[in-house]
């Protein structure tokens, strides 16, 4: 875990200040791994537990949204990278 | 063996995320890094639908979990892919809110789930006690981000006011205290269930108090510190778990999300502290000491302006966040397309934080077609004012403005600048001579080879475009 930590903060070492904004959008649907944690408790949930269902589904549709839209609108941000030197 | 292959799984989902955010940061690999990230995250999905196991049972529910996937997949995908290249922090917000709040329903959904053992005596009060810990700081976490991201989204789209009063900062750190405390208790006695609705509703506030006193330019920084909170609520689902992959992303996430809005700080020449709670007192003391004498300025007219440019050998544009506001990018290609048919070089030198997020600048002119060749990075640009006859600032001002190199007691003293005042003429397009974001005078604006031309970016653009074509 503390290897994440260092490995975290190496990775961020020398960004040009125009990445920021597109590497701020791609660690953001990376932490769309939480969807994970939401999967598993739709899975798990007993058919009669209404509440484990109904906020299990919103949470999975939540964070798919984190990581689908957040890998999406990070490839259309480093589109413009196309041509860059 | 199916968990097996689950682990693999996740450690290639892990190393995807780690090699991906690296090649991030990256222009030449940054695409490539994204596709990879995902690539493993669709990987890490899939394998946790079919493979996960808890105490020997798989996961069902299938139809809702694939439901829920399809219902977020499609929404995110139409969402991400017709929004406005300009609302692109907007969106960022939007989805790291949609993380935080999937924590914190996890977090709900699980001690839900840990009640009913504690009733039902499955379980005893000490071996649910650091559980609960977990979920609440889940919960907090997910809560607090969700709604500052939520008000970030509002902030950017112009739909959320900046509101602040006496005392915010005192009343703030008492409702996080509070949410802390209701937390520390739960702890202690996990069976006061209502105590997880209370620390819900005192983090959804002060997630919206957090955020609500800061400026709108400062909200990509915002933005990624909430990012990074996101990313520690995700880690919490991994504590909670035991989930590998998890806690690798969200940790990554988390790490890499801070250090990210450091540095972010130091490209404004601004501490976080200063951002996050100085925007309302830092900039009031700025005015104060800024209105000293006004000094004499030059206005030059659109018919001379366009001759300046025309004849000109060489001509910088500088934009900022003037054109942003104006919507101007289109007519600015226009004006540049017809002095490079009069034998004008001309080019764009785009300082790192010009506009209100990095990289604000190139999306804009990108979305206006102008050639990637063209944009000069301050370094480069700064070399070639020298060789200018003409700089046409178009709405930029702290990142022209000499104090930040002269004045050691300027706020934004130590930030490096385009250096203008090296070229033979400039010429700057203001709406008026209010100060820029940092709320300070510009003694560009008197200096000798400087002239204003006043007005609305677009109109003025428009304007000039016309002169240009009767020079």
């Amino acid at each position: 875990m503390i290897l994440m930590i260092f490995v975290g903060i190496e990775v961020i070492g020398r960004v040009p200040s125009v990445l920021h904004t597109p590497l701020m959008s791609g660690a953001n649907a990376i932490h769309g791994v939480v969807v994970i944690g939401a999967i598993i408790i739709m899975g798990k949930a007993e058919a009669d537990n209404y509440l484990a269902l109904v906020l299990g589904f919103l949470a999975v549709v939540l964070g798919t949204l984190n990581v689908v839209g957040g890998f999406v609108v990070t490839d259309r941000m480093l589109e413009m990278f196309k041509k860059k030197k | 063996m199916g968990s097996n292959i689950l682990t693999i799984c996740y450690l290639i989902a892990s190393v995807t995320f780690i090699i991906g955010l690296k090649m991030l940061s990256n222009p030449v690999s940054a695409r490539k890094g994204n596709l990879l990230a995902a690539f493993g995250m669709g990987i890490a999905i899939i394998g946790t639908i079919f493979l996960y196991e808890n105490e020997g049972h798989r996961l069902h529910n299938y139809a809702w979990i694939f439901g829920g996937l399809l219902v977020g997949g499609i929404i995110g995908t139409l969402a991400a892919k017709k929004v406005k290249m300009t609302a692109m922090p907007e969106m960022v917000s939007m989805f790291n809110g949609m993380g935080g709040a999937c924590a914190a329903l996890i977090s709900i959904v699980e001690f839900n789930h840990l009640s009913k053992e504690l009733a039902d005596g499955t379980k005893n009060v000490d071996a649910a006690q650091p559980i609960v810990l977990i979920i609440v700081l889940g919960l907090i976490i997910g809560s607090v981000s969700f709604a500052g991201s939520m008000i970030a989204w509002g902030k950017l789209n112009g739909k959320v006011k900046d509101l602040s009063f006496t005392g915010q900062n005192i009343l703030n750190l008492m409702i996080l205290g509070l949410a802390l405390a209701a937390g520390a208790y739960l702890v202690i006695d996990p069976t006061q269930s209502f105590l997880l609705y209370t620390i819900l509703i005192l983090s959804l506030v002060y997630g919206v108090f957090f955020v609500m006193p800061i400026g709108g330019a400062d909200m990509p920084v915002v933005i990624s510190l909430l990012n990074s909170f996101t990313g520690v609520a995700a880690a919490c689902g991994g504590f909670l778990y035991d989930n590998k992959v998890m806690l690798t992303g969200g940790i990554l996430v988390g790490a890499a999300g801070t250090l990210l809005t450091i540095l972010m700080c130091k490209a404004m020449n601004r501490s976080l502290q200063n951002v996050l709670i100085g925007s309302f007192g830092g900039n009031k003391t700025a005015g104060a000491t800024g209105s000293k004498d006004q000094g004499h300025y030059k206005e030059v007219s659109l018919a001379d302006a366009a001759m300046l440019m025309s004849y000109a050998n060489k001509v910088m544009i500088v934009p900022g966040y003037g054109l942003a506001v104006a919507q101007a990018q289109h007519v600015c290609h226009e004006l540049e397309k017809i002095l490079g048919e009069k034998g004008v070089e001309v080019k764009y030198a785009i300082h790192p934080v010009a506009g209100r997020m990095p990289g604000h600048m190139n999306v804009l002119l990108a979305e206006a077609d102008v050639s990637y060749e063209k944009l000069l990075e301050m370094e480069d640009a700064n070399d070639e004012f020298k060789t200018c006859d003409v700089v046409l600032i178009l709405g930029a001002n702290d990142v022209v403005n000499p104090a930040a190199k002269n004045d050691p007691a300027s706020p934004i003293y130590g930030m490096p600048i385009l250096e203008v005042e090296l070229a033979k003429n400039v010429i700057v397009n203001k709406r008026s001579m209010k100060p820029g974001y940092a709320g300070i005078e510009n003694d560009l604006f008197f200096q000798p080879k400087t002239s204003m031309l006043f007005g609305d970016a677009k109109k003025v653009l428009q304007d000039l475009c016309a002169e240009v074509k009767l020079v």
